[in-house]
């Protein structure tokens, strides 16, 4: 709040004051509030009166009945943590869960010397400094009749030595109690995330009431964005209790509302196979069912073990976690950007259809490079003697760079960045996760706010082939994929499918969000695009033409390539691993069946060379899991003949 | 501290309110015993340990200097500021709507870089101002449109605080806003009709309400329904009072709160220890001090020198007894357990210091009255 200057004490009031005054009637004003005055003064000694009364009735009248109640008063009121809900995957597969274990806990104010008693314990169980620290700090918090937990997860043996002692422990206890188990261990890690025990800042953003008696929240992933689905509402016992404060029996309680159970549209299997094709392979794979949205598979690798992270990890493994090079705990799905290379070539197409620029007859000589004109420099093709006389189609199917080059130089820029949007590139998809990055589409406007420089014609021409200051995770551009699908219809993608009722117990679906339409000025643009894609995985001239080869179904695909300028990350400069981290990332996007969509992915191979080559053959196999519901064979053989990119 | 002698030139005001003119020093004495009443309560809540007592010695310095600093602004100042404060106010509930930041489930605080604060608890202050700024330009007592007006006045913000959701606080705002326009002079019939609405629209405000509220005001009716939820700590303060009888069980002596039967024992229930330990002639020692404050506040209203500081001071002293009298009436099992502190004893809070302000303004209105008087 500001207060205001002591200038204005002669400023507009006083000249205002004695007009006013003379308009109205300070005399009557005062009588006014003089009576007004009394009467609140009258009321005001009326209800002190009554409050007077009430203490009276309580301390006086009433003294000899809360003296007893006070002297008899042995029930206390002790919180009953909610179980958390289970998280599914779509078939009912289990991917997290709880399990039963055992934790020491102390009552102060049971404990006649604490600092002893710890000493002693110390002889018993392994007590190392970090569960101290711990410990003391939660002391400052509670009040000193609640329970502390100082270890948690004790192994049997740790149980049975504990209990020979007990009588030498008052105020020690071992408390049984559910602990947080992820069965599928780093399979789903980058969705699920995990919990952990409260810090000290979230406890102080949490409602004390619903966390009374919990000792964990969600950190990361489904477990933090769903935590007020998952945890539930504390119960209570009023407990009678004896002289030392040892509880006798429950006299009544309330019992706690646990967690809902959640499921995910996550397809464990697909996920299993998704992780498989990658192989040892850094890099990302997301499918999404494009009509509705749903995540059918996300996967970022390598990825790490959650169950590590539920009872505060060991200085020793998170720090080999830290310094991996491969990064295991970066969610490349949902935070790496990567430039999405010709992947982007669909789109492009689509804008310069949609804005008249080019039309699918047109023809044009493809050469070995393009040049602006009146400037020297060459922007080469991936194939060093060019591809001759090419249409849309014939672009599209073999990626022909210089096509795409032209076709951004007759856009330019803004009309690109302003398509684009509108597929969600650009911008957070919205996902049920949290910490997604945004990606950029670049602008002049972008350019000249972020970097304080005008932009340059040949920015436009590289940015044709998504390439300079474009970037995209892998979950953006599946969900651009799943748009092209749709011919445009826009659906943001989603990992909750559905929540069990507390009632009846069943799964009662959420609602998809759908964000509106691509609206192109003619339809049949779609096909115009979508046609050529398929073409790419059929046509033995196609850049992934392998995997569409012996394909029940068709595919819509589209391969690319980008290269690694600098590093698309900030990762260490590493003087073993130089060779590989200079490859190229390998990009794979693709649909199918291409007529009736049932799944939109998005691949990327980190420094894995070709797109078509590297990446095609994953998007293949999660397709063939889930459309024809078969195992992955192994690596297909024409995998190796095809040809760049 | 000067002293004020007397001012025959004063229009007439009720004798009684004359008779107890000296008494600016007497307001600083009040509040200052009250808090340090509190402050040795204080410890005993805590369990004897003197770090909340620390922090709270060091909020209680804070808010008498905010008193002192607007003790020296003049009501003129204040007047002038009003519409302008009431703007920003209303801007920054808007703002807490749109970007703050969540905490205990309910969006009130607003983080501007260093602090993060309450805007509803400033509207505590700026809703009587803006109420009284409003009518003070317009002849007394007012029409039946300007009264309207000055209603939508206090329930702008007190619908956007109710949807934060903090229905404790936007009933406090609006009362603060009601008390000036009944001070106004607002004829009797016009004061029934608007009772009459508020009464209607409480079905209303039923479905307003959130469960944990309503579950709040149903075991208010009937607290032993649920003795393991809010009944509990109306039962156990009503035993840790009731325990004490007539002269306490003394200091650091209340097994209620020592045994940590009470829960909230050092926030919104520290009377219960109060009543615990001091007993009947402490409450009352305790009510008298209150009432003092209270009525002090009336007769610096009264014999302020305009119908804004008039009203402002009428508004905020009353107010001051609406927080004393809820929270003791909630302790004692009177009125529903809502989150209201004791003022100026219970631990923590933005509200000492809101508190305080409102007491510097007083403070103001007083120099004023004398500097006039002369």
């Amino acid at each position: 709040m500001q207060y205001p200057p002591l200038r204005s004490r002669n400023a507009a009031p006083r000249d205002r004051m004695p007009v006013q005054d003379t308009i109205k009637n300070p005399y009557q004003e005062r009588k006014l509030f003089a009576v007004r005055a009394v009467v609140a003064a009258f009321a005001t000694f009326l209800l002190l009166a009554l409050l007077a009364g009430r203490m009276a009735f309580l301390q006086i009248v009433n003294h000899d009945l809360f003296k007893t109640l006070s002297q008899e008063n042995r029930v206390k009121l002790v919180a009953v943590p909610p179980p958390r809900g289970l998280i599914y995957d779509r078939n009912g597969t289990v991917l997290a869960e709880n399990q039963p274990s055992y934790r020491l806990e102390i009552t102060p104010s049971q404990v006649p010397d604490l600092e002893g008693t710890l000493a002693r314990l110390a002889r018993i169980v392994d007590i190392d400094e970090s569960d101290r620290r711990r410990f003391y700090s939660e002391l400052q918090r509670k009040e000193p009749f609640q329970s502390i937990p100082l270890l948690f997860n004790l192994s049997e043996d740790e149980v049975a030595d504990f209990a020979v002692n007990r009588h030498g422990f008052p105020g020690v206890d071992i408390a049984a109690q559910l602990s947080r188990h992820y069965p599928t261990r780093g399979l789903a890690a980058h969705v699920v995330g995990y919990i952990g025990r409260i810090n000290e800042h979230e406890l102080s953003e949490l409602d004390s009431k619903d966390y009374n008696g919990t000792s964990h929240i969600g950190k990361l992933g489904i477990e933090k964005y769903y935590e007020s689905i998952l945890h539930g509402k504390a119960g209570f016992q009023h407990v009678e209790i004896n002289a030392q404060g040892r509880p006798l029996r429950i006299l009544d309680q309330q019992l706690p509302v646990p967690g809902a159970d959640l499921m995910l549209s996550l397809d464990e299997g697909l996920q299993r196979v998704a992780v498989q094709a990658l192989g040892e392979s850094n890099g990302a794979v997301v499918a999404i069912e494009p009509a509705n949205g749903e995540v059918l598979a996300l996967v970022s690798q390598p990825a790490y073990d959650p169950n590590l992270f539920v009872d505060g990890i060991s200085y020793t493994d998170y720090s080999a976690l830290r310094d991996d090079a491969d990064r295991p705990l970066f969610n490349r799905a949902l935070t790496g950007l990567y430039p999405p290379g010709s992947t982007i070539k669909p789109f492009m197409a689509l804008a310069g259809l949609e804005y008249g620029v080019t039309q699918a007859n047109r023809t044009m000589w493809a050469g070995p490079y393009f040049q602006l004109p009146g400037d020297s420099r060459r922007y080469r093709d991936w194939k060093p003697e060019g591809h001759g006389t090419v249409n849309l189609a014939l672009a599209i199917m073999r990626s022909a760079d210089v096509y795409f080059y032209d076709l951004a130089y007759r856009l330019g820029i803004q009309r690109m960045h302003d398509f684009l949007v509108r597929f969600g590139l650009g911008a957070v998809t919205g996902l049920d996760s949290s910490g997604e990055a945004r990606g950029l589409v670049p602008s002049p406007e972008w350019k000249r706010a972020a970097r304080g420089q005008v932009w340059f014609p040949g920015e436009t021409i590289s940015a044709g082939i998504g390439q300079g200051y474009m970037l995209a995770t892998p979950l953006q551009l599946a969900a651009a994929v799943a748009t092209l699908a749709m011919r445009g219809q826009r659906v943001q993608p989603r990992l909750l499918k559905a929540v069990r009722d507390s009632h009846s117990g069943e799964f009662k679906p959420v609602d998809h969000k759908f964000l509106g339409t691509v609206q192109l000025r003619d339809p049949i643009f779609w096909e115009q695009v979508i046609g050529p894609m398929v073409e790419v995985t059929r046509n033995p001239r196609g850049t992934a033409y392998h995997i569409g080869i012996d394909a029940p179904y068709s595919i819509a695909g589209k391969t690319g390539t980008a290269q690694v300028f600098g590093l698309a990350q900030d990762e260490k400069y590493d003087e073993e691993k130089i060779v590989k981290e200079l490859r190229d990332h390998a990009l794979f996007i693709a649909f199918a069946p291409a007529d009736a969509p049932r799944i939109a992915v998005a691949v990327i191979v980190e420094n894995g060379g070709g797109g078509g080559r590297v990446a095609a053959p994953v998007a293949r196999q999660v397709m063939d899991y889930y459309l024809l519901n078969r195992e992955p064979t192994l690596v297909m053989e024409a995998a190796k003949h095809a040809d760049h990119p | 501290m000067r002293i004020i002698l007397d001012s025959k030139q004063h229009p007439p005001t009720p004798g009684a309110l004359i008779r107890l003119l000296r008494l600016d020093v007497t307001l600083l004495m009040a509040l200052a015993l009250v808090a340090a009443l509190g402050l040795v309560v204080l410890y005993s809540a805590a369990g004897a340990e003197l770090e909340m007592v620390e922090r709270q010695a060091i909020r209680l310095a804070t808010g008498f200097g905010v008193m002192l600093v607007l003790a020296q602004v003049p009501s003129t100042s204040l007047k002038a500021w009003t519409p302008w404060l009431y703007l920003s106010g209303m801007m920054l509930l808007l703002g807490v709507m749109l970007a703050g930041d969540v905490s205990k489930g309910a969006q009130r605080w607003l983080d501007i870089g260093l602090v993060r604060f309450q805007p509803a608890e400033v509207m505590k202050l700026v809703v009587p101002m803006m109420v009284a700024w409003y009518l003070e330009g317009r002849q007394l007592p007012p029409r039946h449109w300007q009264v309207w007006m000055a209603l939508i006045v206090v329930a702008a913000p007190a619908v956007l605080i109710a949807q934060q959701p903090d229905l404790g606080t936007a009933l406090l705002v609006s009362s603060a806003g009601l008390f000036v326009i009944f001070l106004a002079g607002v004829s009797w019939r016009l004061l029934s009709a608007i009772g009459l609405l508020g009464f209607l629209c409480a079905p209303v405000l039923w479905q307003f309400m959130h469960e944990y509220q309503r579950q709040r005001v149903m075991t208010l009716l009937n607290p032993e329904s649920d003795p393991l939820g809010a009944g509990y700590h109306i039962i156990q303060s009503k035993i840790a009072i009731g325990s004490g009888g007539l002269y306490g069980k003394g200091w650091l002596n209340g097994t209620q709160s020592q045994l940590d039967f009470l829960p909230e024992r050092s926030t919104d229930f520290i009377f219960a220890v109060y009543g615990e330990e001091f007993g009947f002639l402490g409450v009352i020692l305790l009510l008298a001090i209150y009432a003092l404050i209270v009525w002090r506040g009336l007769t610096i209203a009264a014999r302020a020198r305009d119908a804004y500081s008039r009203l402002l001071a009428g508004s905020l002293s009353l107010s001051f007894f609406i927080y004393f009298f809820v929270n003791i009436g909630m302790v004692s099992g009177l009125l529903p357990v809502v989150g209201v502190p004791l003022p100026l004893i219970s631990y923590g809070g933005t509200s000492i210091v809101t508190l305080m302000a409102a007491f510097g303004m007083l403070m103001s209105m007083h120099s004023q009255e004398r500097s006039q008087a002369r």
